[in-house]
């Protein structure tokens, strides 16, 4: 009795049009996509995109030095050299991130004792010729400053669960 | 038209004169058919992965547009394909046989081409009225297979000939049952005439159409002109996860696009034969008077866009076929099915008059 119900129901189709009828109703479901450049979607305040380098309020940099970005860094992406300031303080005099290299884990930015290097929400960015995507010091600082009020509240957002 | 035939005899003289007018106005019509069927592909194109995306929850092209103009947008795609396609380079593979390479193509696009020259798109308008048409359809659309096997060999690949065995193994297996039910329709048309196949359904409604009497037909001619044409979920000639593109793997540029554009005009061909000989060609579905304002050719074109349509949602529901499956389909099911179908029609079309007057039968026979 199965075998000829089974061949009944493959030979009259039956099943191809069950499996029509389902992408026949998707014809009709509302689109999930999002049309990027005006659409977007939401982003959590932990989001790891670009990097950049913080200053204080007083507009002293964080960065310390310390390498343990570099250190603790999965692809080396991050170089760092560093020297002693006149006023006795040790300060970077290079800070390059690879951003070929960079895999975007945020260990960096887990492992900063000042909370100096962090990456940010944004996702857009390019090179157009080699060298583009290696990022310098002051590249770095300079997104930092421009984007500090958003850097900041997704810190102070997230603060509560680190 | 007169007029213009006048001024030819007179212009060239009577003999040159009559000549040159029917080249003339030949060459006219073959670019009248082949113009619009190449914006047909196009578009076909774009309506492939506009109704795709739609099945997949997506929306598909939407961003080339005309002059900005934002509510054409994603119209513009398949133009912008087009000039991509050209400004490409054609890369010829070393050992491949550089002249079969290029004639490959060609020989695809050819028959894909010259099928048109039969089909009838109203009671008046029709190339080449021809007694033969449906045994002139059979031959040509055989012929494509031959741009596969040779695009296969001459590009010296294994993936490209193994795609092309699999393409001719297919398209043999498909053309007997594909050509028994189109005997089955020369046996109630009882004409090889395309133009009487589509008179031979004339009447009150759809109910005269061949679609009823010949129904497992209609869906053995569709399944067989999917695999004809090798189209999902018979594309193992293609076969994207398993052999890269099948027989087209080394053409690019303009190469392929040929091939794109052959495996397209093919597809509008069958549905268009589809919609001839099972679905009443030019006529409207109720011979009324709403329905018989519209022109027949309007009617013809609706026709063939339901069953693109349906090619394309084909594509978007079923998984590939599995080699051997299609040839079990092929040689197992469909051919017994026609053979059985041709015995019982006969059968039928023997029966004495009294019976064959009463009825159901009478709308057919």
């Amino acid at each position: 009795m199965d075998r000829i119900k089974k061949f009944f129901s493959t030979f009259l189709l039956f099943e191809l049009l069950k499996g029509m009828a389902v992408t026949g109703r998707y014809l009709f479901k509302p689109k999930i996509t999002v049309h990027f450049p005006e659409e977007k979607t939401p982003q959590s305040p932990r989001f790891r995109g670009l990097h950049a380098l913080r200053r204080y309020p007083n507009g002293e940099e964080r960065c310390i030095a310390c390498k343990l970005c570099e250190a603790v860094c999965p692809a080396m992406a991050i170089t760092i050299d560093s020297e002693q300031r006149t006023d006795s303080t040790r300060r970077t005099t290079r800070y390059d991130i690879d951003l070929s290299k960079c895999i975007f884990c945020g260990f960096c930015e887990e492992s900063c004792p000042v909370d100096s290097i962090v990456e940010t929400r944004i996702l857009e960015y390019h090179g157009e010729k080699r060298g583009d995507l290696i990022y310098t010091k002051e590249m770095l600082l300079a997104i930092g400053d421009r984007y500090e009020e958003q850097i900041a509240k997704d810190r102070e957002a997230d603060a509560r669960y680190r | 038209m007169e007029n213009i035939q006048q001024q030819f005899v007179e212009i060239f003289g009577i003999e040159w004169g009559s000549m040159l007018f029917s080249l003339a106005s030949n060459v006219t019509f073959i670019f009248a058919i082949v113009i619009p069927l190449l914006l047909g592909v196009a578009y076909l194109t774009f309506a492939e992965r506009k109704i795709i995306a739609y099945m997949q929850i997506r929306v598909g092209p939407n961003r080339v547009t005309f002059f900005g103009i934002p509510w054409l947008r994603g119209w513009g795609q398949p133009i912008a394909d087009a000039v991509k396609a050209i400004m490409k380079e054609i890369i010829i593979p070393t050992g491949a046989n550089k002249l079969l390479f290029i004639l490959a193509p060609v020989l695809t696009i050819m028959p894909a081409l010259a099928a048109w020259a039969v089909i009838p798109f109203s009671p008046e308008l029709v190339l080449a009225d021809i007694n033969a048409g449906l045994l002139y359809i059979l031959a040509m659309t055989s012929m494509g297979i031959y741009g596969i096997i040779i695009a296969g060999w001459a590009s010296n690949s294994k993936y490209a000939f193994l795609g092309a065995m699999r393409s001719a193994a297919q398209v043999v297996s498909y053309e007997l049952a594909m050509g028994f039910a189109l005997v089955c329709v020369l046996m109630m048309s009882r004409s090889l005439n395309l133009g009487d196949i589509v008179n031979g359904q004339q009447g009150n409604s759809l109910l005269n159409w061949y679609l009823i009497p010949l129904f497992p037909m209609f869906l053995v001619y569709l399944i067989s002109g999917i695999a004809e044409t090798n189209r999902a979920p018979f594309d193992v000639a293609e076969g994207e996860s398993e052999i890269v593109a099948g027989f087209h793997v080394d053409y690019s540029g303009m190469a392929f696009t040929v091939f794109f554009l052959a495996e397209y005009s093919n597809m509008i061909l069958v549905a268009t034969l589809t919609s001839i000989m099972f679905l009443g060609g030019w006529l409207p579905p109720v011979d009324m008077e709403p329905f018989t304002w519209i022109p027949g050719f309007i009617w013809l074109l609706l026709k063939i866009a339901f069953i693109l349509f349906f090619f394309l949602w084909f594509r978007a529901t079923f998984p590939r076929y599995r080699y051997d499956q299609i040839m079990r389909l092929g040689w197992k099911v469909f051919i017994p099915i026609t053979l059985i179908w041709i015995v019982l029609l006969g059968l039928i079309m023997q029966l004495p008059e009294s019976i064959r007057n009463s009825f159901p039968l009478n709308i057919w026979f």
